[in-house]
């Protein structure tokens, strides 16, 4: 039955219209879960405020255990479902740049627009930042061309590369999530100490 | 969040991104400045063929309600305020802001290369078991960790 658009039960126009209210859900969550404060996002990096962490372990859980269930109940089917692709040169390279920006700008892109939305002009000139580096990155495509579809493995899952169930893969990052829930909350303990004027 | 994520997969098949959007109006300003050149641009190009606006993407009505979503949780938990810059204790207003322009533009530069951000790439990307979600999830946070040293002036 399931992705319902794709079947064909809901018409194109509907399913721009759930988009929006989709967004919404997004936006919400992440606003209300702190994701609109670069310093909460950095925090994370230095010890002192892991709630991004949990708040994303626990989104990557949830879903992949859902996507589990429903394709069980035969309710949705995944292989209908949109794969990322992975290009491995480029997608590296890629996220080592990603995660250089989100240190030094303290938002990554959904963030940055949820804070953008509650008056943060931080968050703003972020988002100006992200406009002007795809600009440049479109300017200097022709250049990086081959590099960026270098190495293409396909739209492949963990289990396509690994042969290893998807059902253990959930569970394998369900135990790695509980153990950094522990470690990350002892850590925050340790380092919240030191600071005294940042309210959690 | 999960639950949001797992609604959108099952009712459209497809992820939470917010980096294409952005795209998408990069794409669409040059399709505004020089139609022509947009539309032999190897780049631009790709996202011009199929004839509709490069606006008219499931992703652009996506993230327009990303920023209602958040404007909504920002009244509702009373943090909307009077726009305001966010910022480590020990760094001025106009370092932080030019920081975050920089952080930006190397993001978005970073997510043409990475098929995606921290929510198409990693989030949506890992949650659907792709090998390329884990991978963009593990590298980007492993390189935020590493860099992080050299940056602690800007947030402790």
């Amino acid at each position: 039955m399931g992705p319902i658009a794709i079947n064909g039960l809901i018409s194109a126009n509907l399913n721009l219209v759930i988009a929006v209210f989709l967004g919404m859900g997004f936006g919400f969550v992440l606003e209300a879960s702190g994701f609109s404060s670069a310093r909460n996002i950095a925090g994370a990096f230095y010890g002192y405020n892991f709630v991004v962490v949990r708040v994303f372990f626990t989104a990557v859980i949830v879903t992949m255990v859902g996507l589990l269930y429903l394709s069980y109940f035969g309710w949705l089917n995944l292989s209908q479902i949109f794969i990322l692709p992975t290009y491995l040169p480029s997608m590296i390279t890629g996220s080592v740049i990603m995660g250089l920006g989100m240190i030094i700008g303290g938002f990554c892109p959904g963030t940055s627009f949820a804070a953008v939305a509650i008056g943060k002009i931080d968050a703003l000139f972020f988002a100006i930042g992200l406009y002007i580096g795809i600009f440049i990155f479109a300017e200097v495509f022709p250049f990086l061309e081959k590099f960026y579809l270098s190495g293409y493995l396909g739209h492949v899952t963990l289990t396509d590369l690994t042969g290893i169930k998807a059902g253990w893969w959930a569970f394998g990052f369900t135990v790695i999530a509980l153990v950094a829930f522990w470690v990350t909350a002892s850590i925050e303990k340790k380092v919240r100490k030191k600071i005294k004027e940042y309210k959690f | 969040m999960g639950v949001v994520l797992l609604v959108t997969i099952f009712i459209s098949g497809r992820e939470l991104g917010i980096s294409g959007a952005v795209r998408d109006s990069v794409v669409a300003t040059a399709n505004v400045i020089s139609p022509v050149a947009a539309k032999e641009s190897t780049y631009y190009g790709k996202f011009l063929k199929n004839g509709h606006h490069p606006m008219d993407n499931w992703l652009d009505y996506e993230v327009l309600g990303v920023i209602l979503g958040g404007l909504l949780s920002g009244i509702l938990f009373k943090r909307i305020r009077k726009p305001f810059v966010e910022r480590g204790p020990n760094v001025s207003k106009g370092r932080r802001l030019t920081a975050a322009v920089i952080g930006g533009i190397l993001f978005g530069f970073g997510t043409r290369l990475g098929r995606g951000c921290t929510s198409g790439a990693a989030l949506s990307g890992a949650s659907t078991f792709a090998f390329g979600g884990v991978l963009v999830m593990v590298i980007l946070f492993a390189s935020a960790f590493a860099f992080a040293y050299f940056f602690r002036k800007l947030w402790i």
